[in-house]
């Protein structure tokens, strides 16, 4: 004779009444008991010895019960190099370029964060940069970096001083707003909003130099899509900005010049599951009139591991504070989780 | 509460232990599918048979099939992305309850059907084949990897992998269901 899962349960519930354990120690194994059974009876192709005979209570209530730990919202289940590398402002993409990609290895319902660290050693300067990125699934990120600018002795000659640094911080947000980078239509791209609030820290030289603020804010609009049938990544972001070399000159012109729409491309070749050639272009206003060029660069990405990732490229960045002719080599290390 | 115990207790008493040869299956409704002697696979509702089912449209290059090792290469490529997706823990619990005997042979199918390698497609459309798997966007990047394992394994050039990637990645939206 069997009697209904909801006599046990009473039963259960009638002798925790008498019983010093709380209820659900009675509860549990019948209820997984009876949760096996239903998987079982649905389950498409149960092998018949497995559904023969009824789990024992004992082997049911040893399993550990489903339960999310941290490991599993921590766990990155993105493929590899699709949370992208990290730009010069912090942000997940190519080196120069703002992607519609989210950083962190984190998919939906998880979290991820990501650290990196740029140096970019150019004819006259040196450009440091380190930040660090939340990612919320694979939704929105987060992202604040630090940058640093070394005139080395362009700063004697431009009378500011011998090495002075140019700092600026930037604070990033991205959502994703449709598409996805890998999936889905071929023609739809992963598309992302977002915007990146860039406060410079030398307020009083930058205005001395000719611009309206030291604090501003770019509204970007990115695509994204890796072509599969090509193993071609293509990237376009329209950046809306005031910013005066991504605002270590400050934002708009006391004169002013301020928002101009940008672009950002990027072109990648995959060669492997771990890397991938290819060129870049971001364009900028000349708000101050310094001559400031577009910057331009060819890359190398590889994915060392799932969560790090090196980044080399040859960048030109043209004229800078007048001085012409600003090259040299990019390179990167990102570690996402 | 000295009522409420002895009811049990009474409850207990009268409780009969169950035959030892009851019938389980029937007691439970659980219905017990025999695998086909020949081919070893589990029986499924019957559904049209069409090369639509694969998904998309087939590649017409016999250089591409032939980077896959042609149908037979395919069949092995196809059938090795299962068994490492059976031992992923991953996705191992999507797998455990299903037909993988019938799988091996259905995805071989379809990927010597859209390779070009001259198969027909006898499975499931995606929608219904992936019906209540509950699969997500991670479970699919996890037998992306194993896919690309099995093609790595077989020096499958990476461009190619790709090629096939490329008309898998677009039927996403038929599998992923959260």
């Amino acid at each position: 004779m069997l009697l209904p899962a909801s006599s046990l349960l009473a039963i259960a519930n009638l002798a925790a009444s008498v019983n010093p354990h709380p209820p659900h120690l009675a509860a549990v194994p019948v209820l997984e008991a009876g949760a096996t059974l239903v998987g079982e009876d649905t389950a498409a192709a149960p092998l018949a010895t497995t559904t023969t005979e009824p789990a024992p209570d004992e082997d049911t209530s040893a399993e550990p019960p489903p339960h999310i730990a941290a490991g599993d919202v921590l766990a990155g289940g993105k493929l590899l190099l699709t949370n992208g590398v990290t730009t010069v402002d912090g942000s997940s993409g190519g080196g120069l370029a703002r992607w519609a990609t989210i950083g962190g290895r984190q998919m939906k319902g998880g979290i991820g964060l990501s650290a990196h660290a740029t140096a970019i050693e150019l004819s006259d300067y040196g450009w440091r940069s380190y930040g660090v990125l939340v990612g919320f699934g694979d939704r929105l990120e987060l992202s604040y970096a630090r940058a640093d600018f070394d005139t080395r002795d362009i700063g004697a000659l431009l009378g500011i001083g011998q090495g002075y640094t140019f700092n600026v911080d930037t604070f990033g947000a991205k959502l994703r707003v449709a598409g996805d980078v890998v999936y889905g239509e071929t023609w739809l791209p992963q598309i992302a909003v977002g915007i990146e609030h860039k406060r410079s820290r030398d307020g009083a030289l930058v205005r001395a130099l000719g611009a309206a603020e030291a604090s501003g804010t770019d509204y970007t609009l990115s695509a994204t899509k890796l072509f599969l049938a090509r193993s071609l990544l293509v990237n376009g972001t329209l950046r809306y900005t005031q910013a005066n070399e991504l605002g270590m000159l400050g934002f708009g012109s006391a004169a002013g010049a301020g928002y101009k729409l940008q672009f950002e491309g990027s072109l990648g070749y995959q060669l492997s599951r771990r890397a991938v050639v290819g060129a870049e272009l971001r364009t900028k206003p000349d708000n101050l009139g310094l001559g400031d060029d577009d910057w331009m660069d060819i890359f190398a990405a590889y994915a060392l591991t799932r969560n790090v990732t090196l980044t080399a490229a040859y960048v030109d960045l043209g004229s800078i504070a007048t001085i012409p002719d600003q090259r040299g080599a990019f390179l990167s290390a990102q570690v996402a989780f | 509460m000295i009522f409420a115990a002895a009811a049990s207790a009474a409850l207990m008493l009268i409780q009969q232990a169950p035959a030892e040869a009851t019938d389980w299956d029937a007691e439970f409704g659980v219905e017990v599918k025999q695998r086909d002697p020949v081919t070893g696979e589990l029986p499924v509702d019957p559904y049209e048979q069409s090369n639509a089912n694969a998904g998309a449209a087939p590649y017409a290059s016999a250089a591409l099939a032939a980077d896959f090792g042609g149908r037979e290469g395919i069949a092995r490529i196809a059938a090795r992305a299962v068994e490492l997706s059976e031992a992923d823990p991953r996705i191992a619990a999507i797998f455990a309850s299903h037909d993988t005997v019938r799988l091996k042979r259905t995805l071989g199918e379809q990927f010597c059907y859209l390779l070009g390698a001259g198969c027909d497609y006898t499975g499931r459309d995606m929608k219904t084949a992936h019906a209540e798997m509950g699969v997500t966007k991670s479970d699919m990047n996890a037998l992306v990897e194993n896919l690309q394992a099995a093609m790595r394994e077989a020096d499958v050039p990476f461009a190619s992998q790709n090629r096939l990637l490329a008309k898998l990645a677009p039927m996403s939206g038929e599998v992923v269901e959260r």
